[in-house]
């Protein structure tokens, strides 16, 4: 009896892995598309589109890399990314601190206004706000782009360092203050080295959408030189919107970099994306 | 947590010892409260304002002032230069006259829901089958998932070949390839379909996002329960129904909001795919405002159909935070 019944929950597990196995292949046929009409000319794409790419070429690699300018969008996209995520962290980490410490009165009523800013759509500030990076001089500039990036993912960045230091016990910093550090030194040296795990899911979720955004950049760097990747791949597939071979090895090159970092920390992201929203 | 009896007087240092002293005899009452005044002095190990001040200061000017000046602008009659005076609630009348609105807001509710019910249901399944114990799971999970880390922009161009009217490409020639022809459509031309097809591919890329939060819910289900509703008889359906999905209701909270949320803003994908159309057939209301301000030049406009979708999300959110906390049951 119950060998029966662990054997027929053996052949429910071969059942399960057969479905799960066939949704992913439906779930995969648009990347199966994606790849087979890169690695293919013109000529065969109009022929038998979805046949598989034997024998496949790279032409269209090559020439979609350098028509699409990816190597300037992936500096312009690096250098961006970067530069917020370092200041998200830095005044992400040290605010959090100051409101972890403060949950009444004042510092109560400052961390419900951050809160505020992740519920507020960002399309009811875009005029003003574009108003005034124009009048300043920062469209076009990297850190225009960065400065909107810092401000916008702030609040969502406070939100995830208050809950975790608020978890914290306080009696580390305090030792450390005892001990003759200042408020910045304990900071920097025993409180900050303590958020590494929250650091990281800062990480991750921030880069991932400052990476990805497409609206602003466009609105801020379109025709600077300064496009970041989605950028480049929209105006790149308006231009050669005919061709998919080409417009989707652009695709293929320009996902690529994000789709090798997410498979080398799968299991950190994963884990960013499914704790640091719980609070 | 924070066990510094002493910690609001003047001599940090001697209260600090004394209550490491004090926490290493277990079962000895609190020492005698020192007579404190009823409102305590500043505790010198709070972290002094400072450390705010640089992220308040970027906030409000990123965000703050401008949604601010977001809510000003949308009484006025502001085309982006030069002057413009209030118009009280016009803009407000304007949108109630304004059918191509009317209907984005029709569109971006509809959108909203199928996206929610969708791909949170999928999401659902799809986690309760990689939490099986299946050889394939890690790598299935990784797949799933891998579309949420992509730029949307990019997914929407690659769906646009998906539904390409073309009989010989894409999801048709799909469906030809395994004798379902006659299911051919123009999925993005066709007006009564092509919002639909936008929320599809939408549930594409964000299904594995809502996976992974509802797997993080399922491995906080002790296996415990599972065996003891087992040994009362409880068949699968019941053991999900009484005690896996009450356990789920704080991944399910975070996924509803997260989507519903996104649902309402969602530009991005509908800009590369459909651009609000045929028509005003896919017109959500980030599209709208989008053209008004930059196409049109009514930046006013713009600025109440922002302040619109604004409340369209608090609105929301509240409702939802309010509902599904009152449902969360712990382990």
């Amino acid at each position: 009896m119950s060998t029966t019944a662990s054997r027929r929950r053996g052949y429910g597990r071969y059942g399960l892995e057969l479905v799960m196995a066939a949704a992913a292949v439906v779930f995969l046929f648009p990347v199966y598309a994606l790849v087979t009409l890169a690695m293919k000319d013109p000529h065969r794409i109009a022929g038998s589109p979805l046949s598989p790419p034997l024998p496949p070429t790279f032409a269209n690699f090559s020439n979609a890399w350098s028509s699409a300018s990816l190597g300037p969008a992936l500096v312009s996209s690096t250098v961006i990314t970067v530069a917020a995520l370092l200041l998200l962290i830095t005044l992400g980490s040290t605010a959090a601190y100051c409101l972890a410490r403060r949950a009444r009165g004042l510092g109560h009523g400052l961390y419900i206004l951050f809160l505020l800013g992740i519920v507020l759509p960002f399309q009811l500030g875009m005029i003003p706000l574009y108003k005034l990076v124009d009048s300043l001089g920062w469209l076009g500039t990297y850190h225009g782009m960065v400065l909107f990036y810092t401000g916008i993912q702030l609040p969502f960045t406070v939100f995830l360092y208050t809950g975790f230091i608020r978890a914290l016990p306080p009696d580390y910093a305090q030792a450390a203050l005892i001990d003759g550090c200042d408020h910045r030194q304990a900071f920097t040296r025993i409180v900050f080295p303590l958020l590494r795990p929250i650091t990281g899911t800062v990480i991750i979720l921030n880069a991932v959408l400052v990476w990805n955004d497409f609206f602003t950049p466009l609105l801020y760097l379109g025709g600077s030189g300064k496009e970041t990747v989605p950028v480049g791949v929209f105006s790149f597939v308006g231009q050669y919107v005919s061709d998919y071979g080409l417009v989707f090895a652009g695709l293929v090159l320009a996902a690529l970099p994000v789709l090798v970092v997410f498979l080398l920390l799968q299991r950190y992201v994963i884990k960013g994306f499914a704790g640091g929203l719980k609070g | 947590m924070n066990s510094l009896p002493g910690s609001a007087t003047s001599d940090p240092g001697t209260a600090g010892l004394g209550t490491v002293a004090e926490a290493g005899r277990p079962g000895r009452a609190r020492p005698p409260r020192l007579a404190l005044p009823r409102r305590v002095r500043r505790d010198p190990t709070v972290p002094p304002w400072i450390f705010l001040v640089p992220a308040l200061a970027v906030y409000a000017v990123v965000v703050l002032y401008p949604s601010l000046a977001g809510v000003l602008y949308a009484f006025t009659d502001w085309s982006g230069v030069g002057a413009f005076s209030f118009v009280g609630l016009d803009n407000f009348r304007t949108l109630l006259d304004d059918d191509r609105a009317l209907e984005s807001v029709g569109n971006t509710l509809l959108l909203t829901l199928a996206v929610v019910v969708v791909q949170n249901g999928i999401g659902l399944l799809l986690a309760l089958g990689v939490n099986a114990e299946i050889r394939s799971r890690s790598l299935l999970r990784a797949v799933f998932f891998a579309p949420a880390v992509v730029s949307p922009v990019m997914v929407a161009f690659l769906w646009k070949y998906v539904y390409n009217p073309d009989n010989g490409a894409g999801l048709n020639a799909v469906l030809g390839a395994v004798g379902l022809g006659g299911l051919r459509q123009d999925w993005l031309g066709d007006p009564s379909l092509a919002l639909w097809s936008v929320a599809a591919m939408v549930v594409w890329q964000y299904a594995g996002y809502s996976m992974v939060i509802f797997l993080a819910g399922l491995q906080g289900v002790p296996a415990e329960l599972h065996e003891a509703a087992r040994i009362d008889g409880a068949g699968t359906w019941q053991r999900f129904r009484h005690v896996t999905w009450p356990l789920l209701a704080p991944a399910l909270t975070v996924n509803l909001m997260l989507s519903t949320i996104g649902g309402l803003k969602l530009f991005d994908q509908v800009y590369a795919a459909t651009n609000g159309g045929p028509g005003t057939a896919s017109e959500t209301l980030s599209t709208v405002l989008y053209k008004e301000a930059f196409v049109f030049g009514k930046f006013g406009y713009s600025t109440a159909v922002a302040l619109v979708l604004a409340l369209f999300v608090a609105a929301v959110s509240l409702v939802q935070l309010r509902c599904l906390r009152a449902r969360e049951v712990t382990a």
